[in-house]
């Protein structure tokens, strides 16, 4: 089995590739342990610089 | 950044005082009075061809007049020169805040982008008066013109995305996820659809590279992402950003934002084949881009439930400020235009509803509804900080512009909505005896009072926006207006209290 072939089946599955990535995605966004810094994140518009207050 | 500096009054005290970038504003004042410029001039061409089609006398027995040539002038006038203008004012803006940098080469860079767009634009619009278009939608401009456009785009691109990449801020805010996205798939987009040999260097006209219903699928791939990229992931950004600065308070969950981004860029790029159900397109290629049309009712509600539930716990604001009135019924008009949408995409229903003009007051739900009402919040938002004036003109005729505009959009949309379907059904309405029962033209007269509801709603739409340009230039010249206050001061409250 060369390089070629291989690369043409893993291609096939390229629709479970993509699932398996956005659930990675999913699971990062959801992991508790991520909870506190997106709500840092979510604050930065509400945090600039004194120019306009 | 840590997760010690969550406590929100302590850190945002320490941050405002130790950070002191003064960010370039020259440009993004510049985009902002061509924005509402060319917002007049595309909504006037709008009322014009409307009314065209009511009153074809108003044709003028001109070539450079009729409506073939004046319709991409609307269209452009208002995605390109309107919605663009607002996507580079509000990107701009946003970007040196949320990343706590000024921009990325500078006043001169984003003046020289701002002034070759505009001769762009002005360029476009006059080769299709003349009679230059490469006949695609949305993709008229011939292949010079294309080719400026394209170095005008990459400039714009290294300007954001360096201030990105040289920001304070440790993370990327999600505005900015959605802005990149845009500018990204626009450029691909952009060029892949512009694969044209010219039929000569001297001369405008050229003929795309690839031919029959594959040119149509490209095309439509172009089509549907420009909805998805330029009107919807660009104007994204500027939900993300001023949604939760007008409320002063953060987005409703930083987690659904990344899920709605990463859902919508996933799966927006292959709902193109419903543009073309029932043609030459394979059948497999039309239930693929129906399939995933109608999963971009996730993305789309997702993000429609984050913009309008941050002002969860703050709802009395719609009532006191119209400003972000605009802001939140744009997100609905969102959510209902994305509802939609992937219903038009299901091909029974498709049958139905192409090439009639149902599916042209579904573009204008999007386009009136959430692009320009977005548009017009994020514009009445800047303004008085750009001008550096301490709050708008008159809030009462943001309302006035609101409830005009409002009434202006439903009068449009049902008169199309009756209309479409009409036409759909007396399309394929047989006779007993098997033969079609109206003529083509009967269904053209039957259209004709629907068309004059058209018009008059967008004559009501232009005249919001002739209210709101005159609320802005006062609102510049420092005045503000004599008039009863809402319930309480609807903005700059210490950020605090947010």
């Amino acid at each position: 089995m060369d390089l070629d072939s291989i690369t043409v089946a893993l291609r096939s599955f390229w629709t479970v590739w993509l699932a398996l990535l956005f659930t990675g995605i999913v699971v990062y966004a959801m992991w508790p342990g991520n909870r506190g810094k997106f709500e840092d994140a979510s604050r930065i518009p509400l945090k600039e610089d004194g120019q306009e207050f | 950044m840590t997760s010690a500096t969550l406590t929100p009054g302590a850190a945002l005290g320490s941050q405002r005082v130790s950070e002191n970038v003064r960010y370039y504003e020259d440009a993004v004042r510049l985009f902002v009075i061509a924005s509402v410029f060319w917002g007049v001039v595309g909504f006037l061409a709008g009322v014009f061809i409307a009314l065209q089609l009511a009153f074809p006398a108003l044709n003028l027995g001109l070539e450079w007049t009729s409506f073939g040539r004046l319709r991409p002038v609307h269209t452009s006038a208002v995605i390109f020169a309107f919605g663009g203008n607002v996507l580079f004012a509000t990107s701009l803006y946003s970007v040196q805040r949320t990343s706590r940098q000024f921009l990325f080469g500078g006043e001169g860079l984003a003046k020289f982008v701002f002034w070759n767009y505009n001769i762009f634009i002005v360029l476009a619009a006059l080769s299709y008066v003349l009679g230059y278009t490469q006949g695609k939608e949305y993709a008229e401009p011939e292949w010079i013109l294309d080719l400026y456009l394209t170095v005008i785009w990459v400039l714009y691109a290294i300007q954001f995305v360096g201030t990105v990449m040289t920001r304070k801020e440790s993370h990327i805010y999600v505005a900015n996820w959605f802005f990149m996205a845009f500018i990204l798939t626009v450029a691909i987009l952009h060029i892949g659809n512009n694969v044209n040999v010219p039929v000569s260097l001297t001369g405008m006209k050229s003929y795309p590279f690839v031919s029959g219903v594959q040119s149509a699928m490209v095309q439509w791939w172009y089509g549907h992402n420009a909805v998805g990229f330029f009107l919807t992931a660009g104007f994204l950004g500027i939900m993300y950003y001023f949604v939760p600065k007008r409320a002063e308070r953060p987005v409703y969950s930083y987690r659904l934002s990344i899920v709605h981004f990463w859902t919508l860029i996933f799966l927006y790029i292959w709902a193109g084949p419903h543009h073309l159900h029932y043609t030459a397109l394979p059948d497999w290629a039309q239930t693929l881009g129906m399939t995933f049309s109608v999963m971009l009712w996730m993305p789309s509600w997702g993000g429609m439930i984050n913009g309008i539930m941050t002002l969860s716990g703050a709802w009395d604001k719609l009532r006191t400020d119209p400003v972000l009135r605009f802001l939140v019924t744009s997100v609905a008009f969102y959510g209902m235009s994305t509802f939609e949408g992937p219903l038009m995409s299901v091909k029974p229903v498709n049958a139905l509803s192409h090439y009639t003009d149902w599916t042209i007051g579904h573009v204008h739900s999007g386009a009136l509804g959430w692009v320009a009402f977005i548009s017009f919040g994020a514009i009445y938002y800047l303004v008085p900080v750009l001008w550096k004036r301490s709050q708008l003109y008159s809030l009462r005729l943001v309302s006035y512009h609101f409830w005009t505009a409002t009434i202006g959009i439903v009068l449009y949309i049902t008169a199309m909505w009756v209309s479409g379907i009409m036409q759909g059904l007396m399309w394929r309405a047989y006779d007993n005896l098997g033969f079609l029962q109206y003529s083509f033209v009967e269904t053209v007269a039957a259209m004709h009072p629907f068309y004059v509801i058209r018009a008059l709603g967008g004559v009501l739409f232009l005249a919001g926006a002739l209210i709101m340009v005159y609320n802005l230039w006062r609102t510049a010249k420092g005045d503000v207006r004599i008039e009863k206050p809402y319930a309480s001061a609807p903005h700059k409250a210490a950020v605090g209290a947010a």
